[in-house]
């Protein structure tokens, strides 16, 4: 026990002591939750629009306001040549272009049949999609209030509900995602480098002659990072919750229960990679470009992986992130109980065991 | 030194007054002392006293912070480029690439010291004849024990007949017999006219050289002969001359 | 007095191409003794210490510590073993008190229960304690790490260069510390490149390429040196070895300072070799006999 407490009081000394571990260790996902949180973002609001008017009647006008009364468009410029279209998209200055035939006012009273033009910038596939459907949805809108009155033969009328996210705030999905991505690579980093630091500058060779427990060293390096990265969790939290209005609709203690496991599970491949490893550089190295990439590419929150390729999708199963992601987010934004997250949080716990077990294993008590 | 030359040897190396300074810590205090032509100086102290800064600046690699030098005529101040032209240098850690081979080796230094093509090819096969390595030559120069490359490392630095060969602590960690040999090719190199600088941490080494200088906390404390400094401070070694300075050391790393 | 350890037949190589770093290596080393490894980098004595400290595994042979196979009772050696590598190994963060605690607690002792030991060493450091140990100087370091490794009264120490780089004056300072260890009946198994350490142990090794080249007592190995050894000075130090290795009765010669040293056929008569220097153009001859030392009986174990 003792030696326990002298192991654990001595990491501590180190992290502390170490500014750069601490810029780290809080500094990266602080940061990353307000650039997703607030400056990322692929919701429509304000986006500038062109209006090419041929019209230039009453009808057309007040379609014209309707857009720009809403939150989701902006009119940027109300031009009168096509070509004003082309030059507006290249600089960038606006993301749709709206253009009224000659006759549009015409046609609507006289036809009651008008065509408008809807063009978007195509380059940004999921934006223009989520453009031209708010944009759609105002014009059918403004067409209701037209026909204000009017009961026709057959109407279905879909009522579409966004459960968990109604505005489709894409903090939702971000937040639990970075939270999963920076939680990771915070605690595989920080004790990647911790046992391979001690190869490096010759202490463990002290240790290994002093007969100690293998166990006792692994347990003791991730421990305080066990303690730190749960700090994190909480301030991730109250950022997302305060800042980003994120709801937590389940329980808070499950949360913070999945994110003990999860926090082990990358502690203990943090501490494998460490032992594989001979030199700082290259534990990294492995850390970083070794589990940055995959975990984002296969946790779910940037990509749909029901999206994917069959074997990519085998893939996403062994990323542990991928699992507390499901977790983070069922346990958020569905409210979900232990019930719902059972076979996850199974899966989970399954991993760090793995790890921790792997850890041991390979953990050499010689220098060869 | 030799008795027999009635007028003195030009000096290859002069310092007045030499400083470096680092706001306010001084690393190298005022220093002067001269070298001859042909003459072996060692320049000793322990780590942390200024031996190093001292160097660099006598290799145009440190602007001084104020004071003169001069080596093998060139002002350290104002004419960098022609004094490193005319020095060589051996660092402690040898600069050979582990992963070449001799041959490779010398040719790389060869050509970075502007030899041409035809000078480069004989020059390396006549120094690989000089060190008997002829069976070695294409072996990667990691695989070599440490006194082989010693012995290159030495010979590559001074492939361009430089007028100066600065050594910074070349013999650490080496078996009592290279060091013999490596500091016969020391002298070998000051019979043909090489004034050779030399720091080094170790004190026996100090009997090897004609004069020697002693420097504690950023400054000489003693310089002359070997023999003339043992008899002025009573001792029986430059060890023992170092011991009784050093006690008095403040900066000791 | 016991033995404390028993080398037998001792091989290991890292690679298949190059020459083993330990080669055939036998001796024993006596319980209580300050035994020396003597030799230049590369000549396999820091690998030796480690396969003693059970850090690595031989490829052949064996080896006993107080009885204790480094094989298969590691763990007991590892009890009884005070361990020092070759640079400086203490945590650089942690303060002199903090380190010394950690390693005491490390060890199931405690810094009170065996001050004793240390105390003379400590007293030497005691005005940094509270110190980081990476801004320590060189010789304060070692002190320290001395310190941490005998803290848990250790019955044998192994210390792996530890003067290397270190400061003249403490580097003095810690062979005393080390010859005072003996009075608490401590082995000591120390390696160092430096031939005026070796002369401080009771026994030395001299090691060169993985092969032991002879064990003695300082003095019983300087009496082993064969020939009459002879100073040599004179005016143009250059071309003196050159002049006397033309000379006929000349054995061997070579640089020792400010004289050199040579060795003569039997019967050669000095005055001779007076008037050969004189007419090679030297003056200012001196040749006398002079005593032998390790340095001298290890340049000649070395020759080919």
């Amino acid at each position: 026990m003792k030696q326990f407490f002298a192991f654990v009081k001595k990491e501590f000394a180190h992290i502390l002591r170490d500014r750069k571990t601490l810029i780290i260790l809080f500094g990266l996902p602080v940061s990353q939750i307000l650039i997703y949180g607030f400056a990322l973002t692929n919701e429509v609001k304000n986006s500038r629009i062109i209006i090419i008017d041929h019209a230039g009647d009453e009808q057309s006008r007040k379609l014209t306001q309707k857009l720009d009364a809403s939150n989701y468009f902006e009119v940027y410029r109300v031009a009168q040549d096509i070509s004003a279209v082309q030059t507006a998209f290249q600089k960038g200055e606006v993301k749709m272009a709206v253009v009224f035939p000659a006759n549009y006012g015409n046609d609507l009273h006289h036809q009651r049949r008008a065509q408008i033009q809807l063009i978007t910038d195509g380059s940004d596939p999921n934006l223009a999609a989520a453009i031209r459907n708010y944009a759609s949805a105002i014009i059918l809108e403004y067409q209701r209030e037209l026909n204000a009155g009017i009961v026709l033969p057959y109407q279905i009328v879909p009522q579409v509900r966004m459960l968990y996210n109604p505005q489709l705030k894409d903090a939702h999905n971000f937040v639990p995602g970075v939270m999963a991505l920076v939680l990771m690579l915070v605690c595989v980093m920080m004790t990647s480098i911790a046992i391979v630091k001690e190869k490096e500058t010759g202490t463990m060779e002290i240790l290994l002659v002093s007969s100690f427990k293998p166990l006792l060293v692994i347990v003791t390096k991730a421990f305080p990072y066990l303690v730190l990265s749960l700090f994190n969790v909480v301030i991730i939290l109250l950022l997302s919750v305060f800042l980003l209005d994120l709801p937590v609709n389940g329980s808070i203690a499950l949360l913070f229960f999945e994110s003990t496991v999860f926090i082990i599970s990358s502690l203990a491949l943090g501490i494998l990679i460490s032992i594989l490893t001979s030199s700082q550089q290259v534990a990294m190295l492995v850390s970083l470009m070794g589990l940055l990439i995959p975990t984002i590419l296969f946790s779910g929150f940037m990509f749909p992986i029901e999206n994917m390729p069959y074997p990519l999708q085998l893939i996403s199963h062994v990323i542990p992130a991928k699992w507390f992601y499901g977790i983070v987010q069922g346990i958020m934004i569905k409210g979900l109980g232990i019930g719902g997250i059972w076979k996850e949080t199974l899966i989970l716990s399954g991993m760090a065991l793995l790890f921790l077990l792997a850890s041991l294993k390979s953990f050499k008590i010689r220098l060869q | 030194m030799n008795i027999q030359n009635y007028s003195p040897a030009p000096l290859a190396i002069v310092a007045e007054q030499l400083s470096k300074r680092y706001g306010d810590f001084v690393a190298t205090d005022a220093i002067s002392f001269d070298v001859r032509e042909g003459e072996i100086f060692g320049f000793l102290g322990a780590n942390g006293a200024g031996k190093t800064t001292a160097m660099k600046m006598l290799c145009g690699l440190l602007k001084p912070t104020s004071g003169k030098a001069s080596v093998a005529g060139f002002d350290v101040h104002s004419q960098v480029q022609e004094l490193k032209r005319n020095i060589g240098y051996m660092g402690q850690k040898f600069s050979l690439y582990d992963d070449l081979s001799i041959e490779e080796n010398i040719r790389y230094y060869a050509g970075i010291y502007g030899l041409g093509r035809k000078e480069i090819r004989l020059k390396s096969l006549d120094l690989i004849e000089t060190l008997g390595l002829e069976q070695e030559r294409a072996k990667l120069v990691g695989s070599l024990p440490v006194g082989w490359k010693q012995k290159v490392a030495f010979s590559v630095a001074l492939l361009h007949k430089p007028k100066v060969l600065f050594l910074d602590e070349p013999t650490g960690g080496v078996d009592p017999l290279t060091r013999r040999q490596f500091w016969e090719m020391i002298y070998e190199a000051a019979g043909q006219g090489t004034t050779i600088f030399i720091t080094t941490h170790y004190m026996d080494e100090a009997e090897y050289c004609d004069r020697i200088s002693i420097m504690v906390d950023g400054r000489i404390e003693a310089l002359g002969p070997p023999a003339e400094l043992k008899e002025r401070f009573g001792a029986a070694s430059v060890n023992e001359v170092f011991y009784q300075l050093a006690r008095t050391a403040n900066r000791t790393e | 007095m016991g033995i404390a350890v028993t080398i037998e037949h001792l091989n290991k190589s890292f690679s298949k191409t190059a020459a083993p770093a330990v080669n055939d290596v036998s001796f024993s080393v006596n319980a209580g003794e300050l035994f020396g490894i003597v030799g230049a980098d590369g000549a396999g004595k820091s690998t030796l210490l480690r396969m003693l400290t059970t850090l690595i595994l031989p490829d052949s042979g064996k080896a006993r510590v107080f009885g204790f196979d480094v094989l298969n009772d590691y763990r007991d050696i590892r009890k009884q073993a005070g361990y020092m590598p070759g640079r400086f190994s203490l945590y650089q963060d942690l303060t002199v008190e903090e380190n010394l605690h950690f390693f005491a607690t490390l060890f199931g002792t405690s810094l009170e229960a065996n001050y004793h030991l240390i105390a003379d060493i400590y007293k030497q450091i005691a005005p940094y304690k509270d110190r980081r140990a990476g801004r320590l100087s060189g010789g304060m370091k070692q002190k320290l790490a001395l310190c941490c490794a005998l803290i848990h009264h250790p019955e044998i120490m192994f210390l792996d260069e530890p003067t290397t780089g270190v400061d003249p004056v403490s580097r003095k300072e810690f062979w005393m510390i080390l010859t005072r260890l003996k009075s608490l009946g401590i082995t000591v198994i120390v390696s160092t490149p430096y031939m005026d350490e070796a002369g401080l142990c009771d026994r030395i090794a001299l090691m060169d390429k993985g092969t032991i080249l002879a064990i003695d007592s300082p003095a019983n190995l300087v009496k082993r040196f064969p020939y009459d050894l002879y100073e040599v000075k004179a005016s143009n130090r250059l071309t003196l070895l050159k002049i006397l290795r033309s000379h006929q009765r000349v054995l061997s010669a070579y640089a020792f300072g400010e004289f050199a040293h040579a060795v003569f056929t039997d019967g050669t008569d000095l005055s001779e070799v007076n008037v050969y220097l004189s007419a090679a153009g030297q003056s200012g001859i001196i040749i006398r006999p002079v005593a032998p030392t390790i340095e001298d009986y290890f340049v000649y174990l070395l020759q080919p």
